[in-house]
């Protein structure tokens, strides 16, 4: 595996073949990428995590991030199997103890994204895990959490991308690996 | 049942797992003792402490579903059906799933909410167990056991890292068993 696309591995397509596309989701003209199909496949759902496994555990990874909530299904098994922690970065009021936000730009309005103070560490290596990329804008505020604290962020980590929505581009310069494209 | 009337007695996995839970107080409201697992996900080997014990026990059940409540349930259920072979099915609050879904209410200190489930995610005689990171009094995760018995699956148990006084003893849940590790921490402070 080099680069930041995968698309040589043969168990792309598995996966691949297993997300559900549900049109006009959670509005009309969106065909929402559903990845519950996959975690119902153990062998679809035990190769997307081993591609990120692969790829980062010689990385010296201390801390996977997931984003709220879809993050949560894919980063933990990730930071189990490379010995990293895992911090869930979660929507406001969720987390009891002291937090700090970021903000991030929705279509209509602002949403927020709040870690636990001490979760992370100044000088930890870190990457960011959701399902997908789309705009970009809630792994920029992922990130900017991160490097406020004084983490250096690796790499963002996604199993799809929507590249025609150019979120790649919204990452501070940080490196993006994802697994299957949609196009339109 | 706890883990430690069940096999676990004196494993010193459980008193690491305890140790990593953080207790904050007044948390969503003043006289909660709130138990914050984002701790024990810190601590890599207290956190694969819990999902190992729990992997021991269900590797030889056959079971098919591993089925998570939203959202803490998501962090422990993936690594555990992973390691068994089963699927993983997500229970979402209401309109997070995109697909056509059923849903069972279950009761809140004041009203309603809703737990749902995409239709077709599990089938007829499927033995599923039902992830938490916590049971309280037990609501959530009746309505999760409706779901899959509507579904004409079978419940085979609810597994909990943290389980409130209101459970003990209680060894049932809707008539399924309840396996938890460990009490909550820090009770001793309430008032």
């Amino acid at each position: 595996m080099s680069g930041n696309k995968v698309e040589e591995d043969p168990r792309i397509n598995g996966i691949k073949t297993k997300i559900r596309v549900v049109p006009d989701f959670p509005k009309k003209g969106i065909m929402f990428q559903d990845i519950t199909t996959v975690l119902l496949d153990p062998k679809a759902f035990k190769d997307t995590i081993d591609l990120f496994v692969e790829r980062y555990r010689d990385k010296n990874i201390s801390v996977v991030a997931g984003i709220e909530a879809r993050g949560f299904i894919f980063g933990p098994p990730i930071a189990l199997a490379i010995g990293a922690k895992f911090v869930p970065l979660r929507k406001p009021k969720k987390l009891p103890g002291e937090t700090i936000f970021e903000e991030y730009e929705l279509e209509y309005g602002n949403d927020r994204l709040e870690m636990h103070v001490g979760a992370v560490d100044a000088g930890d290596r870190a990457l960011v895990v959701d399902d997908l990329i789309a705009t970009g804008g809630t792994l920029c505020a992922a990130i900017n959490l991160l490097e406020r604290v004084g983490a250096e962020v690796v790499e963002c980590a996604c199993v799809i991308e929507l590249p025609e929505l150019k979120g790649r581009q919204r990452l501070k310069g940080k490196p993006l690996c994802m697994l299957v494209e949609y196009r339109c | 049942m706890f883990a430690a009337e069940n096999g676990l007695k004196g494993d010193p996995r459980l008193e690491a797992i305890s140790a990593a839970i953080r207790v904050v107080p007044n948390f969503p409201k003043k006289g909660i003792m709130f138990q914050d697992i984002t701790t024990l996900l810190l601590d890599h080997k207290a956190f694969k402490h819990t999902i190992d014990i729990f992997v021991d026990r269900y590797k030889d059940m056959h079971i098919s579903v591993v089925a998570g409540v939203e959202a803490r349930g998501f962090m422990f259920g993936p690594s555990i059906a992973l390691a068994i072979g089963a699927k993983f099915i997500p229970l979402r609050k209401p309109g997070k799933l995109p697909g056509k879904v059923i849903s069972e209410s279950y009761e809140l200190e004041y009203g309603h909410d809703r737990l749902e489930m995409h239709v077709g995610a599990v089938e007829p005689r499927e033995r599923v167990i039902i992830i938490d990171d916590l049971v309280a009094t037990g609501g959530t995760l009746s309505a999760a056991i409706s779901l899959m018995e509507s579904q004409g699956a079978e419940v085979v148990e609810c597994a909990c890292v943290i389980g409130l006084p209101e459970v003990k003893g209680q060894h049932k849940l809707k008539g399924k068993p309840l396996y938890v590790l460990v009490e909550p921490s820090g009770l001793d402070e309430l008032c």
